[in-house]
């Protein structure tokens, strides 16, 4: 079956080829994150240095501010996280059980908050936050974040209840729950995947937000390390290898995120509440 | 005291009427069963007595009580559903305490009530497994099994056989009666299988386009559908009908059809000429003797009996034999419609008494 043969070594080529591509700036900030100062610029274009070290790392976690940035930016993506899968939450399940006046109203106009550019939004944000004391403040940031990320997770929860069929509330209400017990005992637990996607994509998204970081919070203690990433660019010089080493570095929570979620990410939890 | 009363309850959903006007009144211990073709309103009318509905107009009384704006867990009742609806996430076993635990049951007594109904319902086995591991009938039983540990005023079910194939569907049908027998609950079973609806019923509600067309026990509903709706839809092969004229031949009472007229034998209550409607029973018709030609058209034969195909002028008919007759399709044959089997409709549907 030679057909056969090629047909499936040009599939896995082309996926190779597809993760090669994805993966590679990951591999060359790693790259020069390990390359120490000398050779940076003296052994030309290689895939990998002669000699590594890990003496960026060592700078960035010792001698510089980043640690101060990494711990707001777990604050602001934390916060943000947890406040817009609440709030996500309750409205997909509202938008997802209930039918209401103006619900196609609420929709449309959820919907119109996702059409801006943000860019747009900067100025009269800062205009609204800078009378309030919520410049240059981890809280400021984290009620922007939760705003702009509030309607798109309400939907992305809306379509996980909708996947839980309505009769397994009715039947806890019927069994003697009421609405909000039957929520807590039997939809929550199996929305559990939902939340953790809705909560790591929201992490995510703030975690790597630069814009409104650097627009509303000009002070270092109140910057995140987006920001702080920012710091290793002077006026004469930009500092490649503390720069990718601050940026590995930065990595490490995103990844462990998904790693602990990702379980749940994959589980199919609903299987066999209904006819299968 | 009915254990469950329904009085002049409409339902409508915006502008779209739903249910018309349902008036029932459901015996203690008694197994009713709502029966129509879909969107007839049969399930909206189980899920208001559950309260999953809110009521339009009407009121709903359970045990006395008016329930109207009662929400499901202070009324008393259980559900199975179509899709079972078991708690995935929790064993069997948990899935049956639930609404126990909820009761603040004490332990022991919840798992008492668990093991009785598991000995029951043959779940002994499976009580630590997840629904996800479980077949089809199992889950139905566990969902079963939900509602009877907790010994309810009343069972409500939706087509809960509906998911399953026919033989387990036969099998779990007596099982329903059975339990029905032992328990002695209040039931109200939703489906739109007539056979299910005959076979378990005490009494049958024929439902259609949200009004209830008669209510009665199974073979009432059989031998005397009030209306065309409730002959053509209980029986199956279903009912024969034709359109006929109501005359007299000789001064006796008859029905004219194109090409042949059958004597009544008994007068009835319509004007010379009144268009009708006439239906028989396919086992009522006898092949082989009768005064009408027809042609064979198809022959099904069932294993029990035969169902045989027949063009009688410009009507199709089925009838219905114990016997195996060899019938050659495209062969003559002589068709007897005995009088006495005949169900006359007048033109508004509603049957001619006689």
């Amino acid at each position: 079956m030679p057909s056969r043969t090629l047909y499936w070594s040009s599939h896995y080529l082309l996926i190779a080829v597809y993760v090669l591509f994805a993966l590679f700036p990951l591999f060359w900030l790693i790259k020069v994150a390990v390359t120490p100062n000398d050779l940076l610029y003296s052994e030309g274009i290689r895939l990998w240095p002669s000699r590594t070290s890990l003496e960026h790392f060592r700078f960035v976690l010792a001698h510089s501010d980043f640690p101060l940035f990494f711990r707001n930016s777990l604050i602001v993506s934390g916060g943000t996280a947890v406040s817009v899968t609440l709030i996500g939450g309750a409205g997909g399940y509202g938008l997802s059980r209930f039918s209401f006046h103006g619900k196609p109203f609420l929709v449309a106009l959820m919907l119109i908050t996702q059409m801006f550019p943000l860019v747009m939004l900067v100025a009269p944000m800062f205009r609204l936050l800078a009378p309030l004391g919520l410049t240059n403040s981890l809280t400021g940031l984290v009620i922007v974040y939760t705003a702009f990320n509030a309607p798109f997770a309400t939907f992305l929860m809306q379509s996980f209840f909708d996947a839980i069929p309505k009769e397994l509330e009715e039947a806890a209400m019927i069994d003697g729950d009421t609405r909000f017990g039957a929520f807590r005992r039997i939809i929550l637990p199996l929305t559990l995947p939902g939340i953790a996607a809705t909560g790591g994509f929201v992490f995510t998204a703030a975690w790597s937000e630069l814009l409104f970081a650097l627009m509303l919070n000009s002070s270092p203690q109140a910057s995140t390390f987006p920001v702080g990433l920012l710091a290793f660019v002077s006026k004469f010089s930009v500092d490649f290898g503390q720069m990718m080493a601050a940026g590995v570095l930065a990595l490490i929570p995103a990844c462990l995120f998904f790693l602990a979620i990702q379980r749940y990410l994959v589980r199919g939890l609903t299987a066999g509440a209904v006819k299968g | 005291m009915s254990a469950i009363d329904i009085c002049g309850v409409s339902k409508s959903y915006g502008t779209t009427p739903i249910l018309h006007e349902v008036t029932l009144a459901i015996g203690a211990g008694e197994f009713v069963v709502l029966v129509g073709p879909s969107g007839c309103g049969k399930s909206t009318l189980l899920r208001m007595i559950a309260g999953l509905e809110e009521v339009s107009a009407g009121e709903i009384r359970i045990g006395g009580t008016l329930v109207n704006d009662l929400p499901p867990k202070a009324r008393d009742i259980a559900m199975v559903f179509q899709s079972y609806a078991l708690y995935p996430h929790m064993s069997v076993a948990d899935n049956m305490a639930y609404s126990l635990r909820l009761r603040r049951t004490a332990k022991q007594d919840i798992e008492t009530a668990i093991n009785a109904a598991a000995d029951k319902l043959g779940l002994g086995a499976v009580l630590e497994r997840k629904p996800k591991a479980l077949s089809g009938g199992q889950r139905q039983r566990v969902a079963m099994g939900r509602a009877i540990v907790r010994r309810p005023t009343a069972f409500l079910f939706d087509e809960p056989l509906s998911n399953l194939d026919a033989r387990l569907r036969e099998h779990m049908r007596a099982e329903i009666k059975k339990l029905h027998r032992e328990i002695g609950a209040t039931s109200i079973y939703v489906t739109h299988d007539q056979i299910e609806a005959m076979t378990l019923a005490d009494r049958i509600v024929a439902m259609n386009g949200g009004q209830v067309q008669q209510v009665g026990s199974p073979l009432e509903l059989y031998d005397r559908p009030a209306n065309l709706f409730v002959a053509g839809f209980i029986g199956s092969p279903a009912m024969n009908l034709f359109p006929a004229l109501f005359g007299r031949r000789g001064g006796e009472p008859a029905i004219e059809h194109a090409g042949f007229t059958l004597p009544l034998g008994h007068d009835v209550t319509l004007a010379e000429g009144a268009a009708l409607t006439v239906g028989i029973r396919p086992e009522h018709i006898a092949l082989g003797a009768g005064s009408v030609q027809g042609v064979v058209d198809l022959v099904e034969p069932t294993g029990l009996g035969t169902i045989v195909h027949l063009t009688l002028r410009d009507i199709a008919l089925k009838a219905f034999s114990l016997a195996r007759p060899s019938l050659m399709i495209g062969a003559s044959v002589a068709v007897d419609l005995p009088a006495r089997n005949l169900h006359l409709f007048g033109s508004d549907g509603a049957r001619v008494e006689r």
